[in-house]
């Protein structure tokens, strides 16, 4: 876990991905309410390049997303991740699992949230 | 400084086809700066590449390096003990950096990861200009601090020419021309006079045209 998302970059959010996750969650707080004034907002710029790259190299874009929330917002956060979890779901394991030889229900449990 | 962009990465996969045990070698100077081969990229693109070849079927091992430059041959000596034990080099340094390396390295492939750019300038997070041409031959101080050489789409010393309409060049619209600049910055600067010191043309004997140029300083060697 980091304590702002501006710390991401995008070696960490592709390392995430040559480690084995099927999906990468990026969360960070409200725009416009971050306490380092803008580092939720490098992070999206920083996910938008992320999903550019799994474009390119078809892994798959949609295997990437940020969400922006507040500390206050569990019941969001939860429904935000079961979404996420879903979508993930439905695409299956990476290229990258599938040449691993790692089955989807492994990959189930791999889906990383940040 | 010197600028560049990234290569396609079809283009890098493509180069890399034959290898499966590459260095990727980036560089702490200009490229660092204009974000293109750094550290950061370096990381970036050597994960960007093993997804992509393992994903394929065919991983690649790719050591990590960034120096601190490569157009000064003490910063490249650190790698002679292990570039052999390696097919190739994806060097995200300016073309400069990458010729150095191959000539030290004479054994190794040196592949480029960029496309190298100009000399120039960052006028936002993200957009960077040309400045200078390294004709060999300054003449700053006569045009107000703007260079004709570069700024004029032909090069010329005479301007502005035919192809300038209300401040812009005939190449872009979005390009203005650099004689039009070069005279409004005399204007406002009293220097008008200067205008008439220039010569009626230039001598390129200090540029390109005689191929490959060498600068030896007396003082230093």
């Amino acid at each position: 876990m980091l304590p702002c998302t501006g710390r991401i970059d995008e070696s960490l959010l592709l390392k995430a991905f040559e480690n084995g996750a099927d999906g990468v969650m990026v969360i960070g707080c409200l725009e416009g309410d971050c306490h380092y004034v803008n580092g939720n907002i490098r992070a999206r710029a920083r996910v938008e390049r992320v999903y550019t790259i799994l474009e390119q190299i078809n892994i798959g874009p949609e295997r990437i997303r940020m969400y922006n929330l507040s500390a206050g917002e569990g019941a969001k956060f939860a429904a935000f991740t079961n979404e996420f979890v879903d979508q993930v779901q439905e695409l299956g394991p990476s290229p990258i699992n599938l040449v691993r030889g790692n089955g989807l229900k492994k990959s189930e449990q791999e889906v990383q949230a940040t | 400084m010197i600028t560049g962009t990234p290569k396609p990465i079809e283009e890098i996969l493509e180069m890399l086809e034959p290898y499966n045990n590459i260095v990727v070698a980036g560089c702490f100077g200009c490229v660092t700066v204009c974000r293109v081969g750094g550290d950061k990229e370096v990381q970036v693109l050597s994960s960007t590449l093993r997804l992509a070849r393992e994903a394929a079927g065919k991983k690649i091992e790719i050591r990590e390096v960034c120096l601190e430059r490569q157009c000064d041959p003490e910063y490249l000596e650190p790698m002679r003990p292990y570039i052999e034990d390696y097919q190739a080099v994806l060097s995200i340094a300016c073309g400069a950096g990458i010729q150095f390396m191959a000539e030290k390295f004479g054994k190794t492939p040196l592949l480029p990861g960029i496309n190298t750019g100009f000399l120039g300038v960052t006028e936002r997070q993200g957009e960077w200009t040309e400045r200078c041409q390294g004709c060999g031959d300054c003449v700053l101080h006569l045009t107000g601090g703007i260079c004709p050489v570069t700024r004029c789409a032909k090069s010329i010393f005479h301007g502005p020419c035919g192809g300038s309409v209300e401040g812009t060049c005939e190449v872009d619209k979005e390009v203005k021309c650099g004689w039009q600049m070069i005279i409004d910055r005399l204007v406002s600067l009293d220097q008008m006079e200067n205008y008439g010191k220039l010569k009626p043309y230039k001598g390129w004997d200090a540029s390109r045209d005689g191929g490959p140029r060498r600068i030896i300083r007396e003082d230093m060697v």
